[in-house]
């Protein structure tokens, strides 16, 4: 018992990694209907800028931070490329996100080489109902639970988070009133940026990273993200959480691996059920 | 109608006074190498009830999309004097979000964004702030519209299709507020329709456009003794000529 509680203490911070990426695709394809193939690019560049950071003496937790905010100007920089010029379709957009994506290889390369590095994080262990778990994996679960519920005040509670709810809603609506919905794309952006980048200096600490490891963020994130409908944070936490359980249930009492395919293939199963079960509906054209 | 020349009826009592505060001339809107709007001149003074009536196509909402911004014209020029609020075809709100949210959004770059003078104008929407603005019914929807523009502190708002899928005596009362906002607040008002009867008997002059092109303009009484355009929007002729 005390093992399988510890596995669900893994599965649940490494799910909320995906979560974390896959609600900055979430944040990006509300606003702008584009999918942000270099989403899982934000996480590395702000995992790999961190551990030069921590390199330069740079106390951890500033160092990590100042890694959050490369990664928030990667997005606002992608952003810029993919959507700023007026009329772009999201189809197009998505396309320059995963040319931007290329581009951002052949830097990280440049800047960082082509081995992975490492970003220390918390050491040791806390015992948790009893069961000793790493002290790194209970910080990315505070980390992302305080982050979703900061990224839920921001959409509910404030001015800014309504009026990209409303561009998401309704982007003609939101132009009548005056919005400048081209702006309001690029804060979608950053703050996919952003989310990628608590992502990526949380992750980092558990995994190497190197320049491509934003395949399998992006995989899982994308999972979480479909999860909610590319539309909903929340499930995308609960779509996260389920795929990082479910890999290493199946890591630790199945084969090890098949533990990223086993999970992707459950939460396919669990969306197509889901999907089987709501009524088809069809958004009023714009 | 397509084949009548531009002609000025006359612009009546009830005709524009003092700057305009809206003053549209030679106004050409293409997309690709469609032509919406071909050489439009208009103009809406302050405090008027200005109607812009055609038929589907004719380039109405093409119009004021320009007005507003949201179309770029390929030539002409658009003055407008003081502050512009449009409520686009449709309703279009924002259905995520509460009545509330919807009017505070209607706000947007100001600082000033108390919706009790709106409140005040339509008191309907005081009893459904907190309701999510796509849970209400199409008449409701379009009070909200019309508060969300008057959330802008407009000095002229363009209604576009204010009747558009709403029982008529949904239609009639959201008629009676708009009368009410123009002729005690001063707030002049373009409505755009294709109910010709309903904006001439809302508004005191209109424009009648057609295939992109200003046919008609006048007093509303003269227009809807007009033999054409009774013919063509008002369900049959007078006998009179033009």
């Amino acid at each position: 018992m005390t093992q399988f509680l510890m596995f669900l203490v893994n599965g649940i911070a490494i799910g909320c990694g995906f979560a974390l990426v896959g609600s900055g695709l979430v944040a990006v394809y509300r606003i702008t209907g584009v999918v942000n193939f270099a989403q899982g690019m934000f996480a590395v560049v702000a995992a790999l800028s961190a551990t030069s950071f921590v390199a330069l003496g740079i106390w951890h937790g500033v160092a990590e931070l100042m890694a959050v905010l490369v990664g928030g100007f990667a997005g606002l920089a992608t952003g810029v490329v993919a959507v700023g010029r007026r009329g772009t379709q999201p189809l197009t957009a998505l396309l320059v996100t995963l040319a931007v994506g290329f581009l951002a290889y052949a830097i990280e390369v440049l800047v960082w080489g082509d081995q992975p590095r490492s970003l220390p994080g918390l050491d040791g262990r806390a015992a948790l109902l009893g069961v000793p778990v790493q002290r790194q994996y209970l910080l990315v679960i505070a980390v992302t639970a305080v982050v979703f519920v900061l990224l839920w005040l921001f959409f509910a509670r404030t001015y800014l988070g309504k009026a990209l709810t409303a561009c998401a809603s309704n982007p003609y609506a939101a132009r009548v009133v005056g919005i400048d919905v081209t702006r309001m794309a690029f804060i979608a952006f950053a703050l996919g940026g952003v989310l990628g980048g608590v992502a990526g200096v949380l992750v980092a600490p558990l995994r190497p990273i190197s320049f491509d490891s934003d395949v399998s963020l992006i995989v899982g994130g994308f999972a979480a993200a479909i999860f909610g409908g590319l539309t909903r944070p929340m499930m995308a936490l609960a779509g996260g959480v389920l795929l990082g359980i479910t890999e290493v249930m199946i890591r630790a009492y199945g084969d090890a691996s098949y533990g990223t395919v086993g999970a992707l293939v459950f939460l396919i199963a669990i969306m197509i059920w889901q999907s089987a079960r709501r009524p088809t509906l069809h958004k009023e054209a714009v | 109608m397509s084949n009548v020349p531009e002609t000025a009826v006359d612009s009546g009592p009830g005709g524009p006074h003092g700057e305009s505060v809206i003053e549209v001339a030679d106004l050409v809107v293409r997309y690709g190498a469609a032509t919406a709007l071909q050489g439009v001149s208009f103009s809406v003074g302050p405090g008027e009830a200005v109607a812009l009536v055609g038929p589907n196509g004719a380039g109405k909402s093409t119009l004021v999309n320009a007005l507003s911004g949201i179309v770029r014209p390929a030539s002409g020029t658009i003055r407008i004097r003081g502050r512009l609020a449009h409520v686009p075809e449709g309703r279009q709100l924002f259905g995520e979000l509460s009545v509330e949210d919807n009017l505070l959004i209607g706000a947007w770059g100001r600082s000033d964004r108390d919706p009790a003078p709106v409140y005040a104008v339509l008191p309907e929407l005081r009893g459904l702030a907190r309701r999510k603005a796509a849970a209400l019914s199409g008449g409701q929807q379009q009070m909200v519209a019309i508060g969300r523009a008057l959330m802008a502190r407009p000095d002229v708002i363009a209604v576009d299709e204010l009747s558009l899928g709403l029982a008529p005596k949904v239609v009639t009362g959201l008629a009676a507020h708009l009368r009410a906002l123009n002729a005690e607040r001063g707030t002049a008002v373009l409505l755009i329709e294709q109910n010709a009867r309903l904006a001439f008997d809302l508004c005191s002059r209109a424009y009648v456009l057609e295939a992109g092109r200003m046919v008609v303009s006048g007093a509303c009484e003269e227009l809807a003794r007009s033999n054409e355009v009774a013919r063509a929007y008002l369900g049959g002729g007078t006998g009179e000529e033009p």
